[in-house]
């Protein structure tokens, strides 16, 4: 288990290293999953340790979004002024952003379907 | 009593007392969603967090008091966005046989998201902070802060945008989809965790295991899609 923990912390330290190193516009965990994944593609496979490691990580991921989240203390003000745009633009973005993705998908599925049926 | 003072002077320059109430405060909110029947409104993450700032506010803690303890959970957000490769992985074959329909429903919504989001912002004439902060608000929240920081802004502004938006798509998501006729679990589950990641994927798990699946699928790409388009594009657009 400790050694698939090590395996995840060396992706994640070369993805920091790779986006530093290169000015790579993207953040170095991001890098890191994509070192993750191709090493999978590579190895054709999620060994059943690093499975569980990963689960594990995924898991209680929502208790690691809080300490960030206490953080709306220091910007109580700066919602509190600008609190009319970014209670709209989120609620409006992210139920439009749903209808978007959702339609097309099904659009686009029925469609490849339906061609396959026309073979 | 002077001695209860030395304790928490004591205390309160360990990294324990902070990472202790961080977990605590957690539980807490866990258990009253599973009290509440999982039910949406009673997402922990708010509760454990609204918990939280009212112990800081009555003790008089600063914020970075409190991140010199919280910052090992903080930490455990690279390692977990490594770990995303997994799942990802998982549904690889699923993947494969609809990779072109997955690709352009998800780019399409990922721009939808973060560009409506800023156009809004905008309008309504919102600060450049808030604006930056709001445009990766539907990315989970490890890769939404890390691009955020890109941009200049505030990461952990962006975090409770990003958990706000989680519940939001968690929450009306599913209504909407009803509402436009969207009847394929692929879908749905795709929509769900294109615009609000893994707050909007526990729930299309918990509603069907395709949608789900999807949903952690939509997740995951959504994340690497806007990691590396959205910097691209916000410098074209407002030359930063």
């Amino acid at each position: 288990m400790l050694g698939w923990l090590t395996v995840i912390f060396c992706c994640q330290l070369a993805g920091e290293l790779a986006v530093t190193g290169l000015g790579l516009p993207v953040p170095g965990p991001v890098v890191g999953m994509a070192l993750l994944f191709c090493g999978l593609l590579l190895r054709k496979g999620i060994p059943a340790d690093l499975g569980k490691v990963g689960d594990a990580l995924i898991g209680n991921l929502s208790l690691c979004f809080v300490p960030a989240g206490v953080g709306v203390m220091l910007h109580a003000d700066l919602i509190g002024a600008d609190w009319l745009p970014i209670s709209v633009a989120l609620l409006a973005s992210t139920l439009l952003a749903v209808a978007v993705t959702g339609l097309l998908m099904q659009y686009l599925s029925r469609a490849k379907q339906a061609g396959k049926e026309g073979d | 009593m002077a001695d209860l003072r030395d304790i928490w002077v004591y205390l309160s320059a360990s990294p324990l007392l902070h990472l202790t109430l961080t977990l605590v405060a957690f539980q807490a909110g866990a258990w009253l969603y599973k009290r509440g029947g999982l039910n949406p409104l009673l997402n922990p993450v708010m509760i454990a967090v609204v918990l939280i700032v009212a112990v800081l506010v009555l003790t008089a803690t600063p914020y970075p008091a409190y991140f010199d303890g919280a910052q090992f959970v903080h930490f455990l957000l690279g390692p977990a966005t490594v770990a995303l490769a997994i799942p990802l992985y998982r549904q690889f074959e699923k993947v494969r046989r609809s990779a072109l329909a997955i690709l352009v429903s998800l780019l399409c919504g990922s721009a939808t998201a973060a560009v409506s989001a800023v156009a809004i912002g905008w309008l309504l004439q919102g600060s450049n902070d808030a604006l930056i902060a709001i445009a990766p608000k539907s990315v989970t929240a490890p890769v939404a802060m890390g691009i955020t920081e890109q941009l200049g802004g505030l990461p952990s502004l962006t975090a409770v945008l990003v958990i706000v938006t989680g519940i939001t798509g968690a929450m009306l998501g599913p209504h909407v989809l009803k509402l436009v006729g969207v009847k394929d679990w692929a879908a749905h589950g795709l929509a769900i965790g294109t615009a609000s990641h893994g707050i909007g994927t526990a729930r299309a798990m918990q509603v069907n295991e395709t949608a789900g699946a999807f949903a952690g699928l939509a997740m995951g790409l959504n994340a690497l899609a806007t990691a590396l388009l959205l910097p691209l594009i916000w410098r074209l657009v407002f030359g930063g």
